[in-house]
C-alpha cells in the first residue's frame, strides 16, 4: 500500500507545572490514498491530540511533540517551515472540528467564512471565491442564497454542514473529522454521514474519522485503529475488527454498547477506569483492567502481532496463541 | 398487576416568546406503572426535558393534570408539594454543571437531607450518606473530594446519590448518560437498573439515544415537537415501528456491522419551529408519507395493534395504505 500519510513513533506530552500528561505514546500508523481510517477510543485516548499534531496546530505550550515524524506524500511535516505548513493546512489537509456551535466565527457571514479559505489558497478574485462558496454550500445541501446569513441563523446540523463546506472548499486530499456528529441529533447525524459518504465517493479524498461510535466507523471507514492510553492496541480492516476482534479491550468496547438489534439483560462493563495519563501503567497499558492479565503483561510491552497482512494486535495472548498460560 | 404510579393527562406547557407562543409540550398523556420505566425519546427541542420538569413542577404547567397515585399534584399547595418532592426526584444530564464545585461529595449528597430531615442528627446523616455512597458505587474515601477531582461517571453517581437519599419512589432521569463515554455509560445504565430492582423505583427515562432507551425501558414513547407520536412496549416499537417518524429515527442509528448496509430513511431538513405551529400533523413537513389530510387535521393517538400511534396512515380508511407504505 502506498503511504499517503505515515506517522512514525509519534510521542506528545502536555506539561502543566511539574506534571506531564503522556497524551500520545510512540504511535505508528499509516493512511493510504482514498482510505478512510477510524480512530476509536475513550475520552483521553489521544485521538484528537494525534489529529492536531498532524496539522501542527497543537497548543504549544503546554503540548510538546517529543519525538516522531509525520510524512504526508513523502514530506516530513515537522521539518516544514511555517509558511510551507500554512500552504498544506486547509488546502491539502483539512479538519472538521467537533463542535459546530463554537468553530464558526459569529460575526462573519458563512459565505465570507468559506471565501476566507478559498482566497487564502487559490489565486482568484473575490467574486469568483464568493461564487465558489455558493457552490460549496450547495454541495453540502444548503441553499446558496443563505451565504449572506450569520451562523446563529443556522441550526446545529446546518452549521456542521457549513464547517464541512469550509473544510472541503479547497478539495483537500486528506480530511480529518473530529467527532463530526457527536453534537447532533440522530436524524441530523444520518444526513451528515450520508453527505460524508457521498464526498468520499466523489472526491476520493482520504479521511481520518475520530469517533467513539462504532456504528459510524462501520459505515464510513475502511480500516480502524483502536486507541488506548495514547497508543494503538489493535488495527485492521473494519471487517476483521468487527467480525473477529482480538484485543481484550476491543472486545470490551463492543460489549459495552447497547445494541438495538439484540436483547441484553445487562451490559458487560470494563472494570476500572481509563488510565491516568500522567501515570500510564508499565507493560501493556490495559493490564490493570484486563481479565486475562498475566505477570508478563505488567512489565513487558507487547509488540504488534500480525494476524493477516493488515490486521495486527498488541497483546501477548496472540503470540503463538499465548506465550504464558491464561484462561 | 401493578397500579399506575403516575398518570399524565393532556399536559400542556407553552412559553411566551417575542415571536409568539412556543408549544413546548402540547397535550401529552401517558401513564407509568409502579416499578416500571417509561422511555421518552425525541430530538433536541421536542419538549422531552420540559415534560420531565413540568411533572416535577420545576416549570408550572399551562394546562393538564399530573396524577400521582390518583392525586393531582399540579393543584397542591407549595407546602404539600415540598412534601411530595421527597418522593419525586430528578437526575440531570450534565454531571459537570449540575454539581456545586465548592461543595464536597459528602455535603453535596447530604444537602437535601439537611433541608428535609431537620430532626436528624449529624451522625445519622453521615451514616445515611455513606450507605447511599455504597449503594451507588462511590468509594467512601471520596467523601471529602470535590467534583472537579472526579471523572464524569463518578460525578453522575453523585447526581444519582443526591436523588436517592430521600428515598423517592419516582425518579426522572433526564439524559443521565448522554455526557458519558460508552464504557462509563454502560456502568451507569447497569447501576440504574440494579437500583430500580433493589429500591422498587419507577423511572421516567428521557433520552435522544434509542439504543440506550431500549435497553432500560419497559414502555417507550416517541415525541416530536411537543406531541407524542407513538407509544408501545420496547419490543414492539423496535420490531414494528408504525409512525413514519419512529421509522426514520430507528433507521438513523448507525449499525456497528460493516457488512450491513441499511436502507436509510433520511429526513430532510430540521425540526420545524415549535413557535405558533401550523395546524395539522407537525411532522408532515419532513414526512415521506404526507397526505393532504395531514395539513388539515392533527391526528389523534389511536391504538393500532400493540402500539398507540398518532398518524393519519392508520386512521380509518387509510389504514391499508399505511400498512403497505409504512413497513420497511
Amino acid at each position: 500500500m502506498n503511504d499517503f500519510l505515515k506517522i512514525e513513533g509519534l510521542t506528545v506530552e502536555y506539561r502543566s507545572g511539574s506534571r506531564r500528561v503522556h497524551a500520545v505514546n510512540d504511535l505508528n500508523l499509516h493512511v493510504g490514498e482514498g482510505e478512510a481510517l477510524g480512530f476509536v477510543g475513550e475520552t483521553g485516548a489521544g485521538k484528537t491530540t494525534t489529529a492536531l499534531s498532524i496539522l501542527r496546530i497543537l497548543p504549544n505550550p503546554p503540548a510538546k511533540v517529543l519525538s516522531g515524524k509525520v510524512f504526508f506524500k513523502g514530506k516530513d511535516l515537522f521539518q516544514l517551515s511555517d509558511k510551507e505548513m500554512r500552504a498544506i493546512r486547509g488546502e491539502e489537509i483539512a479538519m472538521i472540528f467537533q463542535d459546530p456551535m463554537t468553530s464558526l466565527d459569529p460575526v462573519k457571514t458563512v459565505g465570507d467564512q468559506i471565501c476566507e479559505m478559498i482566497l487564502l489558497h487559490e489565486h482568484c478574485s473575490k467574486k469568483e471565491a464568493w461564487e465558489k462558496a455558493g457552490d460549496m454550500l450547495e454541495t453540502v445541501g444548503i441553499d446558496r442564497d443563505r451565504a449572506e446569513e450569520y451562523p446563529h441563523q443556522f441550526s446545529g446540523g446546518m452549521k456542521q454542514r457549513v464547517v464541512i463546506a469550509i473544510a472541503l472548499s479547497c478539495n483537500p486530499s486528506l480530511l480529518i473529522a473530529d467527532e463530526p456528529t457527536t453534537a447532533l441529533d440522530v436524524t441530523i447525524q444520518a444526513q451528515i454521514l450520508e453527505l460524508m459518504k457521498k464526498l468520499k465517493r466523489e472526491y476520493q479524498s482520504s479521511m481520518i474519522m475520530i469517533t467513539h461510535d462504532l456504528g459510524i466507523v462501520a459505515e464510513i471507514c475502511d480500516n480502524v485503529a483502536i486507541m488506548y492510553a495514547g497508543g494503538v492496541l489493535e488495527y485492521g480492516s473494519v471487517f476483521d475488527i468487527y467480525k473477529d476482534p482480538q484485543h481484550p479491550y476491543t472486545h470490551a468496547l463492543f460489549d459495552s454498547i447497547p445494541d438495538v438489534h439484540r436483547d441484553q439483560d445487562r451490559l458487560k462493563v470494563i472494570s476500572g477506569l481509563p488510565p491516568d495519563p500522567t501515570d500510564i501503567p508499565a507493560g501493556c497499558p490495559f493490564h490493570p483492567r484486563c481479565p486475562h492479565c498475566t505477570e508478563r503483561c505488567k512489565t513487558e510491552k507487547p509488540e504488534a502481532v500480525y494476524l493477516n497482512e493488515t490486521h495486527w494486535v498488541k497483546c501477548f495472548l496472540m503470540q503463538g496463541r499465548g506465550g504464558e498460560s491464561h484462561e | 398487576m401493578s397500579e399506575p404510579l403516575l398518570e399524565v393527562r393532556h399536559l400542556k406547557k407553552y412559553f411566551t416568546t417575542p415571536k409568539g407562543l412556543l408549544h413546548a409540550v402540547d397535550d401529552v398523556s401517558f401513564t407509568i406503572e409502579e416499578g416500571k420505566t417509561l422511555g421518552l425519546v425525541g430530538e433536541s427541542g421536542c419538549g422531552k426535558s420540559t415534560t420531565g420538569r413540568v411533572i416535577l413542577r420545576l416549570h408550572e404547567a399551562t394546562d393538564g393534570e399530573v396524577l400521582y397515585r390518583g392525586r393531582n399534584i399540579l393543584k397542591l399547595s407549595p407546602r404539600e408539594m415540598r412534601e411530595m418532592r421527597r418522593k419525586m426526584q430528578i437526575v440531570f444530564q450534565d454531571p459537570y454543571s449540575s454539581l456545586n464545585p465548592r461543595m464536597s461529595v459528602k455535603s453535596l449528597i447530604e444537602e437535601s437531607l439537611r433541608q428535609r430531615s431537620r430532626g436528624m442528627s449529624s451522625a445519622e446523616r453521615e451514616k445515611k450518606v455513606l450507605n447511599i455512597m455504597d449503594l451507588v458505587g462511590l468509594e467512601r474515601r471520596l467523601a471529602n473530594s470535590y467534583p472537579h477531582e472526579l471523572d464524569g461517571g463518578r460525578r453522575q453517581r453523585i447526581g444519582i446519590a443526591r436523588a436517592l437519599i430521600l428515598e423517592p419512589e419516582f425518579v426522572v432521569l433526564d439524559e443521565p448518560v448522554s455526557a458519558l463515554d460508552v464504557c462509563v455509560q454502560a456502568q451507569i445504565l447497569n447501576l440504574l437498573m440494579d437500583l430500580q430492582k433493589e429500591l422498587k423505583l419507577t423511572y421516567l427515562f428521557i433520552s435522544h439515544n434509542l439504543s440506550v432507551v431500549k435497553h432500560i425501558s419497559d414502555e417507550i414513547a416517541v415525541m416530536y415537537l411537543g406531541k407524542l407520536v407513538e407509544t408501545a412496549d420496547h419490543e414492539t416499537i423496535f420490531e414494528n415501528p408504525k409512525h413514519p417518524y419512529t421509522q426514520a429515527l430507528l433507521s438513523a442509528i448507525p449499525i456497528p456491522d460493516p457488512t450491513v448496509h441499511p436502507d436509510r430513511i433520511i429526513l430532510e431538513g430540521d425540526v420545524t419551529s415549535p413557535i405558533n405551529p401550523l395546524p395539522g400533523c407537525r411532522f408532515r413537513t419532513r414526512c415521506r408519507c404526507a397526505m393532504p389530510v395531514c395539513g388539515e387535521e392533527c391526528p389523534e393517538l389511536m391504538p393500532n395493534g400493540k402500539s398507540i400511534v398518532a398518524c393519519h396512515l392508520y386512521s380509518g380508511t387509510d389504514a391499508k395504505a399505511g400498512q403497505s407504505g409504512g413497513q420497511e
